[in-house]
């Protein structure tokens, strides 16, 4: 490729996506090369979706500062980009004396750093608040919430696409040069060139930080097996319910409501070495059964529909073994490079307040000019199975697609299939519509509707049986026709 | 919305449903609609090209499409309604249906309703199936949709986990489409699915069956590669040093049925958490009163045969529901021990015969099945043998019944 970025960013999780939408306020060239076939495959897209506080983070950090921030401007970012959002709440909750020194010692860091309306509340409070929740006493942070973290990411690369943003999925970076003030970056598919380069590879942070010319960061891959619990057992846990944190100041298992209304369980967390270790073991699994009913009490094996991992990226300090804050830097050793590094929890909820951070650093070496056009509006796709009968009704009349129900279990219409696969983004996976649409997450998990989701990519797409695609590169689903 | 009045709303287009509406017709009941989702009626038989089905009910051996064919026929001969491409997306308790189609939310009240959606398959993540999460991972019934109806091939080299009905009748189908079926694993330590199956799906090709297997390892990122499996203990635990590698590019699911119920739950109908289907009397009547239930939505059948016989007894008492706008109260609970899984009807009235089906929790030799009230034996059926996979039928008459006591049913 020929043309000359402005910018290029590695990485089409929530920041890069995030910073991508940053930089397209401004008139500049901006692409995202991504080795995944669809945006938030890796951290991004597994993990609790919660916004977090900001109580947990050490006063003065990137991490306390960037969730602070990102908390408190969520409810305008949420109306923007029509993505689902509730501002639940959630309780820290406590059963010993050394428990509530803990949540004591949360809440003054909460205080100092700028969360609001924290405060310890007895049992009968927490009853009030969520009557499955376990726990004698908790902290309770009303200024949490939950998202969808897919829904999330999607919007903000589709909004920067929308604006100009140009994204290359299944384009792994294997190796950057810089020639003549501009650097060279081979993937797998294709070159792409670039004044600049913005690292938000995540997991891969460290390994892309060295290709860019610094050395030095070890990324600590921790991974935290979940529980997708049935709808049936969403009404009865209203926020997310934490216990209080052991001595390692860690979070253990929690019990979390997603906005689409079912329960998650989980995670833990284990050291692994290999990032793309996603499998989910016996004995994760056995002892989030154990830990998760300590927190809600409808952990029963007949709710489970799904389990699933995700592994949070943990820059850690090489002598000490500390998990360290996140890391945003231009360096003089790495011309035009905007590093970031070990962006874990609360990665979400700091996604944009780090995306502002990036412009600076970037505006620190060069003018910006505003982009006029710049529309920070994006509109999701119209869930049909929350509307009201009169409104479904007059759906059906405009586009005959919202009578077609395609996945039974969670009502999703062929119509909002077709605006998944047809936005301006694009979708080619099966797991990307489920993503973008609800589809295959139900009960059934897609007993129903997948070999309908796989008919529509094929003939939206104009594709093959062998070009359907599960989730990544070469997990292709069919092996040809049955009959010629 | 133009609502429409019917005497019985039937929720699904197969064997069950088509069967009811059939019968219901022939009871003299005139104003009947079907809601059928798909394209076309016939329900999961449209898909099961296979034969077997029919030989209790028309005494011949039929393929899935040509079962159904039969009642399709009598349905359209009889000018019963239907409607396909039809989703129905709620019930209510004062028996108003509506339905999503490209033609409009279809808004229905009746004075029955007759639930007839059948049921779906369990998934790997309601079991906790352990490993990752590569493409090549399918549901029995999904695999067999994708080949006989999609003509669209799954995989080459095939393990199957669960020896249910459909996952053994899936081995033979893909080892007569040129893949390689290397072996069934079932957790339990007899097989789930039915003797003939094993026998002519598994046997005949060579297919070997192990028992207290499970899998204990799913490997690949993109594409399956491979599974580890391990013998189980008599708890169930996986016995450690006992794991055996598999290399495979495609695993098909075969762990069980569940009525699809989700419409009846908010309808308000009470489900028997034995069976996942509707609590209900002898006239097939669930907790609500007008909804009925019939079929593989209120039990799991071992035969399709009989999930017809049981919609056709649902008729009679639908037919009789409306006709007299009530049906003779049931206060006498069926209760099972242990050893015995469930039982359709879990009510009855004492003042009617009916037959109770029944299912084995595990495989019994030369054992009898007693119904029993207060310490009475009133009806006994002798056996040779019973397993969980054979539902077993007893016939009750009315004269056995002396009582309101509730009534016990023990295998010994």
């Amino acid at each position: 490729m020929n043309q000359v970025y402005d910018v290029i960013i590695i990485g089409a999780g929530v920041v890069g996506s995030a910073v991508a939408r940053e930089f397209a306020r401004y008139r500049l060239k901006v692409g995202v090369l991504e080795k995944e076939l669809d945006v938030c495959c890796e951290t991004s897209g597994r993990n609790s979706g919660v916004l977090h506080g900001g109580f947990t983070y050490k006063t003065g950090s990137l991490k306390a500062k960037c969730s602070v921030e990102g908390n408190a401007e969520f409810d305008q970012v949420a109306a923007e980009l029509d993505v689902p959002f509730k501002r639940t709440g959630k309780v820290v909750v406590g059963f010993t004396e050394d428990d509530m020194q803990s949540l004591l010692r949360f809440k003054a860091v909460g205080d100092a750093n700028g969360v609001p309306g924290l405060e310890i509340i007895d049992k009968g409070r927490l009853a009030e608040l969520d009557s499955s929740a376990g726990g004698e006493f908790a902290m309770y942070s009303p200024s949490s919430g939950i998202l969808n973290p897919f829904i999330y990411t999607v919007a903000l690369a589709e909004n920067a696409k929308q604006n100009g943003v140009d994204f290359y999925f299944g384009n792994e970076v294997l190796s950057v040069q810089r020639k003549n003030e501009i650097y060279e970056i081979a993937t797998g598919e294709s070159f792409y060139k670039a004044r600049w380069v913005v690292n938000c590879a995540g997991l891969n942070s460290a390994k892309i930080s060295s290709m860019l010319g610094i050395d030095g960061y070890t990324i600590g891959g921790f991974k935290g097996e979940y529980f997708v619990l049935d709808k049936k057992v969403g009404k009865y846990l209203n926020m997310p319910v934490y216990p209080a944190p052991g001595s390692n100041g860690g979070f253990a298992t929690h019990a979390t409501p997603t906005v689409d209304g079912n329960v998650l369980i989980g995670p833990d967390s284990t050291l692994v070495a290999d990032f793309e270790d996603y499998g989910v073991t016996p004995a994760a699994l056995k002892g989030l059964i154990v830990d998760g009913a300590k927190m809600f009490n409808h952990v029963k094996r007949e709710h489970f529909i799904r389990n699933f991992s995700g592994i949070r990226p943990k820059l850690i300090d090489k002598e000490t073994k500390q998990v360290l804050d996140f890391v945003v830097e231009s360096r003089s050793e790495a011309p035009n490079v905007i590093n970031l590094v070990g962006i874990e929890s609360p990665g979400i909820t700091s996604a944009l307040p780090l995306a502002r951070r990036t412009v600076a650093l970037f505006k620190d070496q060069e003018r910006l000019i505003p982009n006029e056009k710049f529309n920070p509006r994006r509109q999701g796709i119209l869930c049909f199975a929350k509307q009201s009968d009169a409104i479904k009704k007059e759906l059906i009349e405009q586009d005959p697609n919202y009578g077609e129900i395609i996945c039974r279990c969670e009502t999703v219409t062929k119509a909002e299939i077709l605006q998944a696969i047809h936005n301006c983004l694009g979708v080619t996976t099966v797991t990307g519509i489920k993503n973008r649409t609800r589809a295959m997450m139900g009960r059934c998990q897609g007993g129903y509707c997948e070999t309908r989701i796989v008919q529509l990519l094929q003939q939206e797409l104009h594709k093959q049986e062998t070009d359907i695609v599960y989730s990544r590169s070469g997990s292709e689903m069919f092996t040809g026709k049955v009959r010629i | 919305m133009t609502i429409m009045n019917k005497e019985v709303v039937i929720i699904g287009g197969g064997p069950a449903g088509l069967a009811a509406a059939v019968e219901l017709r022939k009871k003299g009941i005139q104003e009947i609609v079907i809601l059928e989702r798909e394209k076309q009626l016939g329900g999961i038989l449209r898909q099961c090209i296979h034969d077997g089905f029919g030989l209790t009910r028309f005494k011949q051996t039929l393929s899935g499409p040509e079962y159904s064919q039969r009642f399709i026929d009598l349905v359209k001969k009889l000018h019963i309604e239907y409607v396909t491409d039809a989703t129905v997306i709620e019930i209510t308790s004062m028996k108003k249906v509506i339905a999503a189609s490209k033609d409009g939310l279809l808004e229905y009240r009746a004075k029955a309703v007759v639930l007839a959606m059948g049921c779906r398959e369990r998934t790997r993540g309601a079991i906790s199936i352990p490993g990752t999460r590569p493409a090549g991972i399918y549901n029995a019934g999904v695999a067999q949709s994708y080949i006989n109806l999609h003509n669209t091939m799954v995989g080459k080299d095939v393990v199957i986990l669960g020896s249910g009905d459909i996952g053994m009748i899936m081995a033979r189908r893909m080892t007569l489409e040129g893949a390689k079926v290397k072996a069934v694993f079932e957790v339990q330590p007899y097989p789930s699915g039915l003797p003939r199956n094993i026998e002519q799906c598994l046997n005949d090709y060579g297919i070997p069956l192990y028992l207290s297997h499970t899998i204990t390892k799913i490997k690949g990122n993109a594409r399956l590669e491979g599974i580890t499996v391990s013998q189980v203990d008599e708890n169930m635990n996986p016995i450690i040093g006992t794991e055996k590698d598999y290399d495979c590019d495609t695993l098909i699911l075969s762990v069980g049925l569940i009525p699809e119920n989700e419409l009846s739950l908010a309808c308000g109908v009470k489900l028997d958490s034995r069976t996942k289907g509707a609590i209900v009397d002898e006239n097939y009547q669930t907790s609500v009163a007008g909804v009925f239930a019939a079929g593989n939505v209120l039990q799991v059948h071992d035969l399709l045969d009989f999930v017809s016989l049981e919609a056709e007894g649902l008729a009679d008492s639908v037919a009789e529901y409306i006709q007299q706008g009530e049906l003779t109260d049931c206060p006498i609970d069926i209760v099972t021990d242990n050893a015995i899984s469930h039982t359709i009807p879990q009510k009855i009235s004492g003042k009617k015969d009916f037959t109770l089906s029944l299912r084995v929790r595990k495989p019994f030799k030369n054992c009898h099945i007693d119904v029993m009230q207060s310490d009475t034996v009133i009806r006994t059926v002798l056996l040779k043998k019973a397993i969980p996979a054979q539902m077993i039928q007893v016939k009750l008459k009315e004269t056995d019944i002396k009582t309101l006591d509730n009534i016990k049913v023990v295998v010994r």
